[in-house]
């Protein structure tokens, strides 16, 4: 379907940050193809470090140790379940509770940089590595329409 | 095939308007499902019930229920009632989540509301508790023709005034359509009377000229506006502004500012809180004062046959846990908050609440010396567009003409730019703002004072702005966050259809006790 008829659904779903959103993804881009999922995009971010300082860091915080509130978010610091790569890379991937789904907003490249990064830093030292091969295999099947 | 590709589908066979009818009997669309103020008939029969959240959910819930006779309770993490009916004022401090603290340095009686911050004249309920609370409200500007939308890539980087536009828009889609009428292309969809309605109306709704055709003239500029404006005495002949060209417009995508105004919520009138949205969260819990145990995190909530026994830690006091008991409760306690606290509920419930990730989004507030975009551009109100990081400048709807400072709304994003201003120190979004900001308005470096940034993946109780809902989510887990599990029912703006909006908070929580009250009815 094209980008016209997604825009027209928009107004329907009726959450201020998407109506908004719309508006401006589609001033944002030039050319044709400027309506799009509201919350999609891409992270032009190219290095696992510069995804985690660009991104990452905004929850799970820059020294990697998480935070508490009323609600908390986990540390990756010295984080056992990070023993293997697949796990920090589905949890990426399609997300965890209140952790947001990035399959759509980063590429293998980018998700496979972001979890070799975390995984050798912040007290971190496994020497395996996962590659953007690994990242895609695991993703879900795309639903079909 | 998905709802979506239906919708699409029907879209593009029968067009929009059959596509908003079908999407009404879906239940996608339609008016806020405000029935006039809760009357709860019947016996309370004595019960209690202990909610979760001093949001307007939980206060709304407390309200209505004590006043049916129930004995209510309210547990709030913060020291403060509103939860995300928010405002922040000169000397208030804010601390999000790493310890980042920002301490706001506004000028007395300027204030930025970090989350809602309007209130659509369709959205009964939360103007019912205006009213009833006698908060004074004032009109907000949504669409301002004069404010500005803004491409780094088209025009230069020059921002456009939104009248220009949109005029430029509408003339050059009336000028094709005339031009398609005229040569006969639309014969089978246009009977021959209704060719001639269409042309005269193409040529009012566009600005065309007696050739329908769009462009420089006084016609034109009395939608776009002129280069010189008609005037008095001798000096009175306007002088008309040059249309943009169409290729430019089309491709400068600045075209998909227009449709923002037409949304249902964000149609005239809009209202907002004199003072600050906070207002309302703040006249709320004096309504329920006494009732409201505030700094109490809730670690662990738990039901039986018997009642609800909720484990608490006072943040501020410490001490050992401490335990709230009831015979019923009312959880508005967000889903990325709740998922991580131990609940005893069925797994559909529980599926539900884990399934829901909360949105990005944020919001800067800056300071100036003084209401530039008034003085010197004309611009009281409203919001610009931007495809810059910041999305959006909005101007106060408030203090017109000020000789004093003012606060605007430097930045309000969401999705990839979102997370990456959460992922910024605090000064280091209002830097960036201010940055791209000036973009738009030159003044902005000379007459920056001051800012305060709230990214919502920060905020400790919320982890996030709204619930994100897809489609698929919707209909495998909505009606089940929403059915009462056994004493406990949810509510919230997830528990709702109007996402994000205050309006399905306060729907949501009233559903909730109505359904709560017939089961006690029932008991």
């Amino acid at each position: 379907m094209t980008d016209v008829q997604l825009r027209m659904i928009k107004p329907l779903r009726r959450s201020p940050l998407r109506l908004v959103a719309a508006v401006i993804l589609a001033a944002a881009s030039s050319g044709a193809a400027m309506a799009q999922d509201v919350f999609a995009g891409h992270f032009s971010q190219q290095t696992g470090e510069a995804v985690y300082k660009g991104i990452c860091q905004g929850c799970h915080m820059p020294d990697a140790k998480g935070a508490v509130g009323a609600g908390a978010y986990p540390a990756l610091a010295g984080d056992e379940r990070l023993s293997s790569g697949a796990y920090p890379a589905l949890v990426v991937i399609v997300g965890q509770k209140a952790m947001p789904s990035f399959g759509d907003l980063l590429s293998d490249d980018q998700i496979a940089g972001v979890v070799n990064y975390v995984r050798s830093n912040f007290g971190n030292h496994y020497a395996d590595k996962i590659t953007p091969d690994d990242v895609k295999a695991m993703r879900p099947p795309k639903a079909r329409e | 095939m998905s709802r979506r590709s239906l919708f699409a589908l029907i879209g593009t066979v029968a067009g929009s308007a059959v596509m908003y009818e079908a999407m009404s009997q879906l239940a996608y669309a339609g008016e806020s499902g405000y029935s006039g103020p809760m009357e709860l008939s019947g016996d309370a029969k004595g019960a209690s019930v202990l909610i979760l959240g001093a949001g307007l959910a939980g206060m709304c819930a407390a309200y209505e229920l004590r006043k049916a006779g129930y004995k209510v309770q309210i547990l709030e993490y913060n020291d403060r009632p509103g939860g995300r009916n928010w405002s922040l004022y000169g000397g208030d401090t804010y601390t999000e989540l790493g310890g980042f603290k920002q301490e706001v340095r506004f000028d007395k009686g300027l204030y930025f509301n970090p989350g809602p911050w309007r209130l659509p004249h369709h959205h009964f309920a939360i103007l019912h508790y205006c009213k009833l609370l006698n908060i004074a409200l004032e009109p907000f500007v949504q669409t301002n023709y004069a404010a500005y939308v803004h491409s780094a890539k088209a025009f230069g980087g020059k921002p456009q005034r939104y009248r220009r536009v949109q005029a430029d828009f509408n003339g050059y889609v009336a000028e094709l359509l005339a031009k398609c009428t005229q040569q006969n292309k639309l014969d089978e969809a246009v009977t021959k009377e209704d060719r001639e309605v269409l042309l005269e109306a193409m040529r009012d709704w566009g600005a065309l000229d007696k050739n329908y055709q769009y462009k420089k003239g006084l016609l034109s500029s009395d939608r776009r506006g002129y280069d010189s404006d008609p005037g008095g005495g001798l000096t009175s002949v306007p002088t008309p502004s040059e249309p943009m060209a169409m290729s430019d417009l089309l491709k400068s995508g600045l075209w998909g500012a227009i449709s923002a105004g037409h949304i249902y919520e964000f149609q005239n009138m809009i209202f907002q809180p004199v003072g600050g949205m906070g207002m309302i969260g703040k006249a709320f819990g004096r309504e329920l004062n006494g009732v409201i145990r505030y700094n109490a995190k809730v670690t662990d909530i738990r039901q039986d046959d018997h009642g609800v026994t909720v484990t608490y830690q006072d943040t501020k006091a410490g001490g050992a846990p401490q335990q709230a008991k009831a015979d019923w409760c009312v959880c508005t306690i967000p889903a990325s908050v709740l998922g991580q606290i131990p609940i005893n509920v069925g797994a559909p419930m529980k599926n539900a609440i884990d399934a829901l990730y909360y949105d990005a989004s944020v919001k800067v507030g800056l300071q100036f010396k003084r209401r530039f975009w008034e003085q010197d551009e004309a611009i009281y109100g409203g919001i610009s567009f931007t495809d810059q990081p910041n999305a959006m400048i909005a101007y106060p709807s408030t203090d017109y003409f000020s000789n004093g400072k003012g606060v605007l709304l430097g930045a309000y994003t969401f999705g990839p730019s979102a997370f990456e201003y959460a992922a910024m120190p605090p000064e280091d979004r209002i830097a960036k703002s201010v940055e791209y900001g000036a973009n738009i308005h030159p003044q902005y470096k000379a007459e920056f004072e001051t800012g305060v940034a709230v990214a919502w993946h920060r905020v400790p109780w919320t982890l996030g702005c709204a619930g994100h809902w897809t489609e698929a989510l919707r209909a495998q887990h909505y009606d089940n966050l929403c059915a009462i599990d056994g004493r406990i029912v949810l509510a919230g703006e997830h528990a709702s259809r109007l996402p994000a909006w205050q309006e399905g908070a306060l729907l949501s929580s009233l559903d909730a006790i109505r359904r709560l009250h017939q089961r006690v009815q029932a008991s």
